[in-house]
């Protein structure tokens, strides 16, 4: 598929470096000059803008973490007058108070053309009709989407989110060719197409353009064959820009492409802090190049992956992110073993009759840690055979057991009995933490 | 082609470039920006030799030629027009654009200065005009197409500009600035240095905004353009602060 801008997408690294660094040191003159909660932080280090000599240097510099955010709530660290900002967008606040980011003109620009690129490397082009079905709201995803596609000249339909029916509905009648929203909801679309007996030839769907959570290769596959489309995973995070990160290119699926003309990215190891080679896994940190209303200098972002430099196949020498599926706060220890929702997620996406829906508790009797994992099986399945029941969750145990290093408990439930929109984190909940066991989730 | 990486340059004990980074793309026009005192014209003197930079890397089509002599990279092919023109006064129009190919080989001369010194002329027709005439007596504005046929002399593939408006009447001006994205076609590379950051802004394809000694922005010109600092920076509108009052 056509590269969006080849200039920049196919640029030899050596120029690109360059570049990142004129705009590396930019930022940091700019942030030095008009934000006093970084000027601060340098002074205490002892650090000057112009110690930033090389690309290399950036470990000299302070990471920013979602704290940071919430005690600048809300304007904070914004570079520039409220004026000159022209969006303001903020976090859900899930996991505690919401974060703000601003956009002046010149970063909205930027920011469609970066979500433009993810579009393209998807297989979008001016000739699609693409159906958004991210909530529109204070989140960036749907806006990121919105404006990406237009500025292709796709043909978009803010559809939002809402019931997957009148999705597949607006997909017949509008004649959709690209949908975009999360994974979860494609694949729940995908089944409604099949309870509800649509016939796939009554969709003109080609494209999925999916991302904004974890989502293994057996989630895409069931969805590429459900809804006969090209899946891929894009990344986005409201504290840098939102969608425009990064994203697979159709050709590959191997590494999201990171538009680092824009943000630098490095990893990180979760603990030490100390940066890692290319290739290793770790957190990942980005700094924004070029934002001027809410530019981040070493954002934690949570997110485990690793980076490739290899060019890739499809031209684009651009630096390519593993696919996250782990969060640095995600993993739980239970019994000295690490476990994370990825695992668990893999397993059960690969068992039949199985929905891909669970919750985990994680608890603890007479002082040995416990872990019980709930799972929603189709109804046929609970009203089906005893026994044939009974080998599935056997079946389940096993895989578990073998793929997490510990026996869990496992429990059958009946379909649409666990709340599937609730954020990933809260699918495992450890009761451990409040003495004696109790209700309380962990964040 | 130009890569200027963390450059750093000192007049005495007075660091006037705090490590500066840019670069500029063959057949690129490539602005610098920015007040009175932010460093422009030391950034230029840097690329040119006519300063000595005490940190960083200039690099030229792949050679290194930071802090090399200034005749040494007018042979690799950077050429400065100074600010305020700095012609010979008292010699003729001709002579002045002479001067310019001085370091030419007699080879380089027999073959190419003749069509050099025609293609300068074509390119200011005022200049043949006053061929004879002393430099001195020029205008301000044709002094300027004379301090830039003067550079073009010595075949340069980078040209530096260095205020190429100051002092000039608008008409002047208007002139050289219609001139500049001429010089693209004859397949030359142009970093231009200017206060009045408007007119810059308007003919160049990218720019960096200097403010005391560091680049503080950089992006195309039509960015930079519509970017408010840059319209304060230029307009000393000095107010900041996320809430602003009138």
């Amino acid at each position: 598929m056509p590269i969006w801008n080849p200039r920049i997408e196919t640029m030899p690294r050596v120029d690109l470096e360059q570049l990142q660094l004129e705009r590396l040191q930019a930022t940091v003159n700019r942030i030095w000059e008009s934000v006093p909660f970084y000027r601060r932080r340098f002074e205490k280090l002892g650090l000057m803008p112009e110690h930033i000599r090389s690309l290399d240097d950036l470990r000299l510099l302070p990471f920013t973490v979602k704290e940071d955010l919430r005690t600048g709530y809300p304007y904070d660290l914004f570079a520039v007058p409220l004026r000159e900002v022209v969006r303001i967008h903020a976090s859900s606040g899930t996991t505690g108070p919401p974060t703000v980011g601003g956009y002046t003109k010149n970063d909205l620009r930027h920011w469609r053309e970066l979500a433009a690129r993810v579009l393209s490397a998807g297989g979008v082009t001016k000739d699609d009709v693409i159906q958004i079905s991210f909530s529109y709201g204070l989140l960036t995803d749907a806006f990121g989407f919105h404006q990406g596609a237009e500025e292709i000249g796709a043909s978009v339909i803010p559809v939002s989110a809402g019931a997957p029916e009148q999705q597949i509905g607006i997909m017949q009648d509008f004649r959709t060719t690209a949908l975009v929203g999360t994974p979860s909801y494609a694949l729940r679309m995908a089944e409604t197409l099949g309870d509800k007996a649509v016939p796939r030839s009554s969709l003109h769907l080609r494209w999925g353009i999916l991302g904004s959570a974890p989502w293994p290769e057996s989630v895409r596959k069931r969805i590429e064959d459900l809804l006969g489309i090209c899946a891929t995973d894009n990344y986005s995070i409201s504290e840098v820009m939102g969608p425009g990160v990064s994203g697979e290119c159709e050709e590959q699926k191997s590494g999201l492409h990171i538009n680092e003309d824009h943000l630098l990215c490095e990893i990180v190891d979760p603990d030490s802090g100390e940066v890692l080679p290319a290739g290793e896994s770790g957190e990942l940190v980005i700094t924004t190049l070029t934002k001027e209303a809410f530019p981040i200098i070493r954002y934690r972002t949570g997110d485990l992956t690793s980076l490739s430099l290899e060019p890739c196949p499809c031209g684009r020498t651009l630096a390519r992110m593993a696919r996250v599926f782990n969060r640095t706060d995600d993993i739980v220890i239970v019994g000295g073993v690490k476990m994370s929702p990825s695992q668990i997620e893999d397993v059960i996406s690969q068992m039949e009759g199985v929905e891909p829906r669970y919750r985990v508790i994680v608890d603890r009797a007479g002082g040995v840690d416990t872990v019980e994992v709930q799972v929603e099986v189709s109804a046929a399945l609970l009203t089906g055979d005893v026994r044939h029941l009974l080998s599935t969750q056997n079946l389940l145990r096993e895989r578990l057991e073998t793929a997490l290093g510990l026996t869990p408990e496992v429990k059958l439930v009946e379909a649409a009995t666990l709340d599937t929109d609730e954020p990933r984190s809260k699918r495992i909940v450890d009761r451990r933490r409040t003495e004696g066991g109790g209700l309380q989730e962990r964040e | 082609m130009l890569i200027v990486k963390s450059t750093e340059t000192y007049y005495g004990n007075v660091r006037a470039l705090k490590g500066i980074s840019l670069h500029v793309d063959e057949g690129e026009i490539v602005a610098i920006i920015g007040a009175n005192g932010a460093g422009k014209t030391t950034a230029l003197c840097t690329i040119s030799g006519l300063l000595a930079p005490r940190r960083g890397t200039i690099t030229f089509m792949g050679t290194p030629i930071g802090g090399l002599p200034p005749e040494a990279i007018v042979r690799a092919g950077i050429s400065q027009v100074p600010e305020n023109r700095r012609l010979f006064g008292s010699l003729s129009v001709q002579d002045n654009l002479l001067l310019g190919g001085y370091h030419l080989t007699y080879r380089e001369k027999r073959a190419h200065l003749r069509g050099d010194l025609a293609r300068v002329y074509s390119l200011f027709p005022v200049l043949s005009e006053r061929a004879a005439q002393l430099a001195g007596t020029l205008s301000g504005g044709e002094q300027q197409m004379l301090a830039i046929g003067r550079a073009l002399m010595s075949r340069p593939r980078l040209l530096l500009l260095d205020e190429p408006s100051l002092g000039l009447a608008p008409r002047a001006m208007r002139t050289i600035f219609e001139a500049i994205p001429t010089f693209r076609a004859q397949g030359l590379t142009l970093l231009l240095v200017e206060q009045n950051a408007r007119a810059a802004l308007q003919i160049a394809d990218r720019a960096y905004c200097l403010e005391t000694g560091r680049v503080v922005m950089e992006g195309s010109a039509r960015e930079l353009l519509n970017q408010r600092e840059v319209q304060r920076a230029y307009l000393g509108r000095g107010y900041r602060g996320v809430w602003e009052e009138d």
